[in-house]
């Protein structure tokens, strides 16, 4: 097996990730799209721990454990937005606008 | 001495009361306050107990009696807890501690040969037990107890104020709607500021530094239902952050110059014995010195202090008087060999530490002079008085500064309570100018109980401020025939007469308007109960009283043993390798008639002004002379500093700088990028004019759309929608990735 | 044991037969997740992605990492996601209102940024093999695998060599228990 097989693949992921998060309306769709993204980083870091060591491994465990509590708090957070505006599209969200 | 190895228990206890009261206080007949004094009243005897066992330790000289195995399992330091505090390198230095002690001062040493009749002279070690906490590579994280002279002292002085306060607080709060929360936040403010004395690691001063900083915040806002009470919980909360910065770095500077090792043991004797690089030294030093400012009081970051008066008054006299406020004194004190070796104290005439000292004594015993509320002088009188102890610290008085710590937080207490017993007749009003006055006749106790604590602050003979005040004062080195001080601090000691005239003056004052003339306020104020009174009565005589703990050894008339002659030095002030060899200034008998005169005249003005009505022409002098009116108002404005941080720095940027911000983004960006758009859109039509219309079109359209979009996109950059912004923070992420595979790597 | 099967190339070939089902199911169902009309289709699309991100683990001999895989993603986080989707009161059919205007923008970009990466990941590893030699470096390791398989080894390193990234991996997860439950109650 080659290495670059996983990266192309965790590229390919990456890049259908960041599709998602720059297009999906719905808040909860952004957020799978970022856990894709994420997944993407994990293969790149198991990857190369197959040639650095088992610390990839573990920082792997780390993203897992830190994608565990951004799900949790986004969905709250998302949660919040419905119950303040009934309804979860990101893109009527423009009170940044300066 | 199961008490030196087991005195985590003292606050493990105030720990165990504070879940026990929010667990269980409500349901409680006295609504959980029997829990919070039951424990502190155990915590009290054991505090008393190791306290009783550290003096019979340290007198018997252990090492030497028959005693000696148990001394040397007891002071043997374990390698975990201590890199470098072998046996060996402990007995060399003390060792030569005692060649330094007899060469330095001559007089000294024959004076102590002539009390120990030959007997060699014994360090006791320090107490030292801890567990890992975690280990990760060569880094260790220990937490455990450090048992010497100083940590003993602060278990005595918070465990009592802390009990006095508890009783006090049960008349004084009663019936408040979060009273179980009151009795709660003060057991955890008593365990963290007793996990902070004990602190053997650095990283426990940390720990315990912001524990009680969260208990004052807490307690200060602790009618937060009211606005100015909230503000003031923020603003000391705000204000300690800053000095926090200054904590972090040191203790990182620290944990470095130690050779990565977090016990204070180890930087000590690092520090000690120069093995650190001075200037590695000064800056630590600066860096805590940030933080003294903040915790302490001291000035310029000392704006919070009197501002937390808004929280209960038992409160007051616990937290921002007799305890949480030393905790920067206890640092420094602490750490003493890494401020005496980076701030060359020895020899010296001025340094960092005693010029923010003086300073502060003096400019906030000035400012208490134009206070209305009695609180608030009691708050300047505190800043004064810690800076006084800073002074010491920063002219090499270490026993001074804890002596006076220790005196202080009794006298001010008692203060401090009976401000709160006077308000508690007076419809919680502390206004001593518009609602008391002539209370004298009508709250005896109160009167009586104010009136020594008042006496003892100002420095009046026999009372305990007098001898701890004139120690300082002769610690400066500066008053001609002082002998044996660490320098010659000439500006200090000018500075802290002046203050302590001024202290004199302004207590007199409170006098005048809590307890004499008319009665100004409206109902019928009256004694306030014995919960109240009693600890007020008990605080008064311990502040009479605590100058015996440190007599000069030349007034003791009786001829005491060695070891009880100078007690503080032999029982308080650790000795060997991790503290400096700080020599102590000996008893000046002019010095000492100096200091009682200046007070007495501090006092004799104010009987003059206001009983007598002397010096007609000061009266309303600042409605008629100018200067005397402008320097009314700084007073009044307190030197305009809240003005300086809320006006002028936060307004800075909230109003010029983000004005000029928001104009640089308004005009320069959204015109660059206006520009931009059209520019694109522009050369868009250009192309869709010029290149559509005679090229071939597939290609055109191509462009002409990516043209189009781009300009659309660079149009609407300020959209306020996050998923743009996403956009072009991912676009421009591949172009700089790109731009960096293609040009570096 | 493994080892001695990545190693042999007889493996290889299954193994990389394996991954090439694998990637074209991910990557199918990773164009799904983010196209699909209807959200609780993405929700399942998601899961056969991080499925195949799970296989793709234990054809990296990540068995430990693996397991931890299927059972927070597949089993909490996906879980998690269809809650929020019922909570939300997302619409259940299909909808053709879940993207938003700039789709074209978001194929630009992620073309672009596929293309940096694959030139810059080919550039770089080109055909580097894959050996597995880190993995059984040091006696340690090799005495752990020996004995308790390589889930010991990296329990060993979280716990020895990245004990504070741990603990304040913990305090972060503290942090978002809490943010999560503030955020979402109803007061």
């Amino acid at each position: 097996m080659l290495l670059n097989q996983f990266l192309l693949l965790s590229a390919v992921l990456f890049s259908i990730g960041v599709y998602g998060v720059v297009v999906r309306k719905n808040g909860v769709l952004v957020l799978m799209s970022i856990e894709l993204i994420l997944n993407a980083v994990n293969i790149n870091l198991i990857a190369f721990s197959t040639f650095w060591g088992l610390g990839g491994q573990v920082f792997a465990l780390f993203v897992i454990a830190v994608a565990a509590a951004e799900v949790g708090v986004g969905l709250a957070i998302v949660l919040l937005i419905y119950r303040n505006r009934r309804s979860v599209d990101i893109d009527t969200l423009d009170e940044l606008k300066g | 001495m199961w008490f030196f190895t087991h005195v985590w228990i003292i606050p493990a206890l105030m720990v165990l009361s504070f879940l026990l009261i929010l667990l269980f206080g409500k349901k409680m007949p006295k609504k959980g306050s029997e829990i919070g004094i039951f424990f502190i009243g155990i915590a009290l005897v054991m505090s008393i107990a190791t306290a009783v066992n550290w003096w019979s330790w340290s007198s018997g000289g252990p090492e030497v009696t028959s005693k000696a195995a148990e001394a040397a399992a007891l002071s043997e330091v374990q390698p975990k807890c201590s890199k470098v505090a072998t046996e060996e390198r402990l007995e060399a230095a003390e060792q030569g501690e005692k060649g330094k002690a007899q060469g330095k001062s001559v007089a000294a040493a024959a004076a102590s040969s002539a009390e120990k009749g030959g007997e060699p002279e014994i360090a006791t070690r320090p107490v030292v037990r801890c567990l890992s906490w975690f280990e990760t590579g060569n880094d260790r994280m220990t937490i455990g107890t450090l048992v010497d002279g100083q940590s003993v002292l602060m278990l005595v002085v918070v465990t009592i104020i802390s009990l006095l306060v508890h009783v006090f607080s049960t008349d004084y709060v009663g019936g408040d709607r979060r009273y179980t929360h009151y009795f709660a936040f003060l057991s955890l403010f008593t365990a963290s500021m007793l996990f902070f004395v004990l602190g053997q690691s650095t990283l426990q001063l940390i720990i315990g530094w912001e524990l009680v900083g969260v208990c004052s915040f807490a307690l200060i806002g602790h009618w937060w239902e009211e606005k100015p009470n909230t503000d003031a919980a923020l603003k000391a909360f705000l204000t300690n952050r800053v000095g926090d910065v200054g904590l972090l770095v040191g203790m990182t500077v620290l944990y470095f110059a130690a050779d990565r090792s977090f016990s204070v043991l180890d930087i000590n004797i690092l520090a000690n014995e120069g093995e650190i690089r001075h200037v590695v030294l000064l800056v630590a030093a600066c860096c805590l010195i940030t933080a003294v400012m903040s915790k302490s009081g001291q000035f310029i970051l000392h704006t919070w202090l009197p501002d937390a008066m808004a929280g209960p008054t038992p409160v007051s006299a616990l937290i921002h008087a007799a305890t949480m406020v030393v905790a920067g004194i206890y640092l420094v004190a602490r750490l003493y060999p890494v401020f005496f070796e980076g701030l060359s104290i020895a020899g010296s005439s001025v340094n960092l530490l005693a010029v923010v000292g003086a300073v502060t004594a003096l400019f906030g015993a000035l400012l208490a002079f134009v206070q209305k509320d009695i609180k608030k002088v009691l708050a300047y009188s505190t800043v004064s008085q810690l800076g006084f102890m800073v002074t010491s610290l920063g002219v090499g008085a270490w026993t001074a500064a804890m002596f006076h710590l220790f005196t202080h937080a009794f006298f001010k207490a008692c203060l401090f309570l009976g401000a709160g017993s006077l308000s508690h007749a007076c419809h919680h009003s502390f206004n001593m100018v518009d609602d008391m006055g002539g209370l004298r006749k009508v709250m005896p106790k109160t009167f009586w109980t104010y009136l020594i604590a008042t006496g003892a602050l100002a420095g009046v003979f026999p009372l305990s401020g007098f001898w701890s005040k004139d120690e300082i004062l002769s610690g400066t080195g500066s008053f001609p025939g002082t002998e044996g001080a660490n320098g010659t601090y000439h500006l200090m000691l000018v500075m802290l007469l002046l203050a302590a005239f001024c202290t004199a003056a302004y207590m007199t004052r409170t006098i005048w308007y809590a307890f004499y003339g008319e009665f100004r306020g409206h109902g019928h104020p009256h004694e306030s109960g014995p919960r109240i009174t009693v600890p007020l009565i008990i605080l008064a005589t311990l502040g009479a009283v605590a100058g015996v703990a440190n007599l000069p050894k030349s007034l003791q008339v009786v001829d005491v043993p060695g070891a009880w002659a100078t007690r503080f030095e032999k029982f308080v002030e650790p000795v060997g390798l991790y503290f400096p060899a700080i020599s102590h200034a000996g008893f000046n008998l002019t010095l000492a008639v100096v200091s009682v005169v200046v007070g007495l005249a501090g006092i004799g003005t104010s009987y003059l002004y206001f009983w007598k009505g002397s010096f007609r022409w000061a009266q309303g002098l600042s409605s008629r002379n100018k200067l005397a009116a402008a320097g009314k108002r700084v007073l009044e404005n307190k030197y305009y500093f809240d003005w300086l941080y809320t006006d002028v720095i936060t307004g800075f940027v909230k109003g010029p700088l983000a004005n000029a911000t928001n104009w640089f983004n308004q005009h320069v960006v959204d015109g660059i990028v206006n520009g931009v758009g059209r520019g694109a859109v522009g050369t868009g039509q250009w192309v869709y004019k010029n290149v559509d219309q005679k090229v071939v079109d597939g290609t055109v359209n191509g462009i002409g759309a990516g043209a189009g979009a781009t300009g659309g996109v660079l149009r609407h950059l300020q959209s306020g929608r996050v998923q743009q912004y996403a956009a072009l923070f991912f676009v421009a992420a591949a172009v700089l990735t790109g731009v960096f595979v293609v040009a570096i790597g | 044991m493994t080892g001695v099967l990545a190693a042999s190339t007889s493996f290889a070939v299954p193994a990389n037969v394996a991954f090439a089902v694998m990637a074209v199911f991910m990557v199918a169902a990773a164009v799904r997740v983010v196209t699909t009309k209807n959200v609780v289709h993405a929700a399942l699309w998601l899961v056969v992605v991080l499925g195949g991100v799970g296989l793709n683990y234990l054809l990296l001999q990540a068995e430990f990492v693996a397991m931890t895989q299927f059972l927070v993603y597949l089993g909490a986080v996906v879980v998690l996601f269809l809650f929020g989707i019922m909570l939300t009161r997302a619409p259940l059919g299909v909808s053709d209102d879940l993207d938003n205007s700039q789709r074209r923008l978001g194929v630009v970009i992620g073309v672009l940024l596929l293309a940096v990466l694959s030139f810059a990941l080919v550039r770089s590893f080109g055909a580097d093999k894959l050996t597995f030699e880190a993995y059984d470096q040091g006696a340690e390791v090799a005495r752990a695998v020996g004995e308790n398989g390589r889930t010991q080894a990296i329990s060993d390193s979280i716990f020895g060599e990245y004990l504070i990234p741990f603990e304040v991996t913990s305090v972060l997860l503290l942090a978002a228990l809490i943010g999560a439950i503030v955020l979402a109650r109803k007061d």
